[in-house]
């Protein structure tokens, strides 16, 4: 009996992350260009001064498009290719499955986050305290998505179903909310409506890590993002649990 | 026909009122029971939507039965289902080789979720691709390989594995003829040390290859045994195949069947199958007379002999 878990998480970061790149180089550059557009547009539309908070939605960014892929990559792998029933009737789990396909996404999003890494190093400058409120903002929010992703790719039975729900995430949790520019900048009463993503409570905090004054929270609104993005996580985290679904029904 | 026989070593596989219900009313599988020895190759025929990939995927636990209970090698497909999945391993029907992986690159990623590291993994990988003929596509992209080679790669993956027990559902639907015979070179050396439970739309496939074989028609296990049980069950050993539309009449000894698409099949004795066919042929009717094979076991079984009286307006004298 073999219990290599090193191994059986390795698969899935191959299959879905490490061939994928080595034998399809494109990907590399789609996939490092993905959070640059509107990065750049914001960079330049304020003359620069939004560089930091725009590179830092980036990462925000960067994150929540691994749970959009995971969906898509659970999706595609269990309905186009049948190789998660292959899975199913081997030794590994859903859990250790789940791992390997989420550890993927992030190994498919290194080349991008190496790029922003660098960049943050030249235009972001926080205390140590805040560059890890930072990684514990984006940890956050990778897990959310990641989870989120899991769900989704529990309902959608065929890949046009998983290009939907993509467009519905992305829209939803990535675009209306201000990631890459403050709040203020949005007029009300639409304000309320970015309140409805996670990804706005997110933001915030990394808009007050970053953003050198540009935009000033009270603790009262730190506190209520830190509780709104643990929160949702963990909503999210438990309902991946009682949705997984290793054998169908 | 609930076929129970008595094996009762510890390999076997045993069905016991298996039902799948996957809406109120619609059933897939309906009291299936079975037991058979888990050894060598078990082959299930059936038509398009009789229920075979359902028993399939029930049996290697992708799917939850609705009732009845199943169980492999002395272990329940529900209960026990982390510690059967030690020891068996599927090809799914519409499983297809990932365009983007090798088949080195997929065969590997395969034994690396059974838990192999590297080294092992490469070794009993290259010697599956080897075994089936295909190492030198070892290193191309899926996207350019044919689609028998694809299939190939899916049943070096699981044969490569550890699994003393292989459900592959269809593994040769869509390779050309000579493919087809060097996959079967390769399960007869695999069966062994290996039970193999295959579905397949190929009659000559399960005559070729099982050593037991089960019809499954409408969810229903309509009957099961070895070739020579099976054709038993027909009591005559001849077969005449209708081609033409005309009427027939029924025989002295022997049955007349007619199915949903209305070919006539007779099923009789040598002696009366040559003067039928005789008769026939002088008539100008097209047929195709020959021994029993399991083609004709496989009509006689899923079509109902017509009983003395009905029919009777469609006949005509030849």
């Amino acid at each position: 009996m073999r219990r290599n878990l090193g191994s059986r998480v390795m698969a899935s970061v191959l299959v879905n992350a490490v061939y994928t790149m080595i034998n399809y180089p494109i990907v590399l550059v789609s996939t490092i260009l993905a959070p640059f557009s509107l990065l750049i547009v914001i960079a330049f539309v304020s003359h620069g001064a939004l560089l930091p908070v725009a590179v830092g939605g980036a990462f925000i960014m960067t994150m929540i498009s691994s749970g959009t892929s995971m969906q898509q990559d659970l999706s595609h792998l269990k309905n186009d290719f049948k190789l998660q029933d292959m899975v199913v009737s081997s030794p590994t789990g859903a859990a250790v499955y789940f791992l390997g396909m989420s550890i993927s996404e992030i190994v498919y999003s290194l080349p991008v986050i190496a790029v922003l890494v660098v960049l943050a190093s030249i235009y972001v400058h926080a205390s140590a305290v805040g560059y890890l409120m930072l990684a514990a903002v984006l940890a956050i929010m990778f897990t959310f998505s990641v989870a989120l992703g899991f769900v989704l790719s529990t309902i959608s039975t065929d890949i046009v179903q998983s290009w939907a729900f993509a467009g519905i995430v992305s829209t939803v949790i990535s675009a209306l909310p201000p990631i890459y520019y403050p709040i203020t900048y949005i007029p009300m009463p639409f304000q309320y409506l970015a309140y409805l993503s996670p990804a706005t409570y997110a933001a915030e905090i990394m808009q007050e890590v970053v953003g050198a004054g540009i935009v000033i929270f009270s603790g009262t609104t730190l506190t209520i993002d830190w509780v709104v993005i643990i929160a949702v996580t963990a909503a999210m985290l438990a309902i991946a649990v009682k949705k997984a679904r290793w054998r169908d029904p | 026909m609930n076929a129970i026989y008595d094996h009762v070593g510890m390999e076997t596989l045993i069905c016991k009122g298996l039902n799948k219900e996957y809406e109120p009313g619609k059933y897939a599988l309906r009291s299936v029971s079975l037991s058979i020895p888990a050894s060598g190759i078990f082959a299930l025929i059936g038509r398009n939507g009789a229920g075979k990939t359902t028993l399939v995927r029930i049996l290697a636990t992708q799917l939850m039965p609705t009732s009845g209970s199943a169980t492999i090698d002395g272990m329940d497909v529900v209960r026990d289902a982390d510690r059967l999945r030690e020891s068996i391993a599927c090809v799914p029907q519409e499983a297809r080789l990932i365009g983007w992986l090798t088949p080195r690159q997929l065969v590997m990623s395969y034994l690396y979720w059974r838990g192999f590291g590297k080294a092992e993994a490469d070794d009993r990988g290259m010697a599956a691709l080897r075994k089936l003929g295909i190492e030198r596509f070892a290193n191309t992209l899926g996207r350019a390989l044919s689609g028998g080679i694809k299939r190939k790669v899916l049943v070096a993956a699981v044969m490569a594995s550890e699994a003393r027990v292989l459900f592959l559902d269809e593994p040769t639907t869509g390779l050309d003829p000579i493919s087809r015979a060097e996959l079967w070179g390769t399960l007869q050396k695999l069966k062994k040390d290996h039970f193999i439970f295959l579905t397949t739309h190929y009659l000559e496939e399960a005559e070729r290859l099982a050593d037991t074989i089960g019809i499954l028609d409408n969810g229903r296990l309509m009957a099961m045994g070895t070739l020579e049980e099976l054709r038993g069950m027909v009591r005559y050993p001849y077969s005449i195949k209708i081609l033409s539309k005309t009427g027939v009449e029924k025989p002295k000894h022997g049955e007349l069947i007619v199915g949903a698409d209305g070919q006539k099949q007779i099923v009789t004795t040598e002696d009366e199958a040559n003067r039928i066919s005789t008769k026939l042929i002088r008539a100008g009717v097209r047929l195709s007379m020959s021994p029993l094979s399991l083609d004709d076991i496989f009509y006689y079984v899923v079509r109902k002999p017509i009983e003395a009286g009905d029919n009777n307006d469609e006949e005509e004298s030849w």
